[in-house]
């Protein structure tokens, strides 16, 4: 099984280096984001410039997962060498895990200018341990949203997938407080915010860079959201026969 | 009688409205190169998607090696052509090569199956640099990557010349004689003829025939009548007509009472011949008749 799961990750992989202007594409969105929204506003406050850097590494890394892979995974089904794909003795598993790999390679890049410019341009400060547990906590984080990716990709035709993905990217993103802390958003979105799956990841970030306490409701709720899409992305990825027409 | 490999019992599959496979009954059994025939829409690719387990029966049971084709482990044991047009372009031959060998525990191994398929020079070669011919043989050289127990070749020699087509056939035969089992599709009724031994004709959803290759010739109880005449009038069971340099093709079901009534009619003809029909004239008389029933 490791062995087809490296198998599959290899594939993703080359195909995605031999074009690379989507590796390009998918660091330049939060790269901009981050000089527009972020440098001009954190001002002199580490913390707040440092916290505020970890949401925008997310929000990029949630981008590359939940739209990035729907769209991708809905376009590759609707090309002839999917059927082949599923003729070949492999379960969810390693396809999954493939995709899942090889995402999280384009996002750890993908991070990177983040990172300098925050570094650069804003007051933020980190130390190497807890850049490190960072990292480890943006993967945790952005796992379940690949994998809402997946369901969404191996559920609808690709203009459909790629228009809902984004319906399920920005509010989601809203409510988590990735773009606004979650102190400042209304009542109403401060009650809700900690059953969305973002606010969970949101959490485990700040706490990995700035130990900032986390929220329990948010990271159960993170679990809970973990387990639920990968059981509705095998669920969709079994009752998937290609794209059908009646 | 050798052992089934796989089996449809039953087996009907809908899209929406449209019957693709109604009560499909078949056994394909070990060390058999079979040709399944019909027009396209004759249900041959769901056929062939329920067998590899990439769709499931509407009703109906599918069994691969006494398993579900939905399972992979079960899967392992079967071969597939993908469609050439679908291989990924930004991979080069050999690493799609190693990358669907990874599927198998048993391999042939990268080097060994390209050179097999006179792909060898190509392995560093990027998909979408070959020419169709090459990425059709290919496409073929994958469905046998994991050493199958049985291989489904839909339309194996489409688009390839005629060296490299023979070439393949002697592939298909060197496969069958170690014992592979085939199901084969194809356009070309020569090809059929040439490789398989059992045929089985699809139309409408339905098998209309399953037998030996001569069997299916002769069981539409077609004959081919050609004669030289200027003009012929109307007569009875003519299934189709051609005429090519002054010479009448007829393709009918009773060729007695065809020159019986060809002579009362007082029609000057000449060098009368009846020879029995090819494949291709019985699997046109028998999915006609199906479509005159429709």
């Amino acid at each position: 099984m490791p062995s087809l799961i490296l198998a599959h990750t290899r594939y993703l992989v080359i195909e995605q280096i031999r074009v690379p202007i989507g590796i390009l594409a998918g660091t330049f969105f939060p790269a901009v984001t981050m000089l527009a929204f972020v440098v001009p506003f954190t001002g002199q406050d580490a913390a707040t410039a440092t916290t505020a850097t970890g949401s925008l590494v997310f929000f990029g890394a949630m981008s590359s997962a939940l739209t990035g892979l729907a769209t991708a995974v809905s376009q590759d089904r609707e090309l002839p060498w999917d059927p082949y794909l599923r003729t070949l003795p492999a379960g969810p598993l390693p396809r999954f895990a493939g995709r899942i790999l090889s995402t999280l390679a384009a996002v750890l890049i993908s991070v990177v200018p983040v990172l300098v410019m925050g570094a650069l341009l804003t007051e933020a400060a980190i130390t190497p341990a807890r850049l490190l547990l960072g990292l480890g906590a943006l993967v945790v984080g952005v796992v379940p949203f690949m994998l809402m990716g997946l369901f969404v990709g191996f559920t609808l035709v690709s203009k459909a997938a790629m228009a809902v993905s984004q319906l399920l990217f920005f509010p989601m993103a809203i409510l988590g407080g990735l773009l606004l802390p979650p102190q400042v958003l209304p009542e109403p979105v401060q009650a809700v915010s900690p059953y969305v799956p973002t606010r969970g990841a949101a959490e485990l970030i700040w706490w990995a860079i700035a130990g900032v306490r986390p929220d329990a409701v948010s990271l159960v709720m993170l679990a809970v959201w973990t387990g639920a899409m990968a059981v509705a992305a095998a669920w969709a990825y079994r009752r998937d026969e290609g794209r059908r027409f009646s | 009688m050798n052992t089934s490999l796989a089996r449809a019992i039953e087996v009907t599959r809908r899209y929406g409205d449209v019957l693709a496979l109604d009560r499909v009954s078949l056994d394909i059994r070990e060390g058999e190169l079979i040709g399944l025939l019909g027009p396209n829409g004759a249900g041959k690719s769901t056929l062939i998607n329920l067998l590899a387990g990439l769709r499931r029966p509407t009703s109906g049971t599918v069994e691969l090696f006494g398993g579900s084709p939905l399972d992979p482990v079960v899967r392992r044991g079967i071969g597939v052509t993908p469609q050439e047009t679908g291989l990924p372009a930004s991979l080069r031959v050999g690493e799609i090569t190693d990358f669907v060998s990874a599927h198998f525990p048993e391999r042939v191994g990268t080097a060994e199956l390209l050179d097999g398929f006179g792909l060898g020079d190509l392995v560093r070669r990027q998909v979408g640099g070959l020419s169709g011919g090459q990425r059709r043989r290919l496409a073929v050289a994958l469905a046998f990557a994991g050493r199958p127990r049985l291989v489904f070749l839909d339309e194996p020699t489409t688009g390839l010349d005629v060296e490299a087509r023979r070439a393949l056939w002697d592939g298909i035969r060197a496969f069958h004689d170690e014992g592979g089992t085939v199901l084969l599709t194809s356009h070309y009724l020569e090809e059929i003829e040439a490789l398989a031994e059992r045929v089985l004709v699809v139309g409408h959803g339905r098998v209309l025939a399953d037998d030996s290759v001569r069997a299916v010739r002769g069981m539409a109880g077609t004959r081919r009548v050609s004669l030289v005449a200027e003009d012929l009038p109307e007569l009875p069971g003519v299934l189709g007509a051609e005429r090519t340099d002054g010479r009448i093709d007829l393709l009918v079901t009773d060729p007695d009472r065809l020159v019986v009534e060809l002579v009362r009619s007082g029609v000057p003809f000449s060098g009368l011949e009846i020879r029995p029909a090819t494949l291709e004239e019985a699997f046109l008389a028998l999915t006609s008749k199906e479509s005159a029933r429709a």
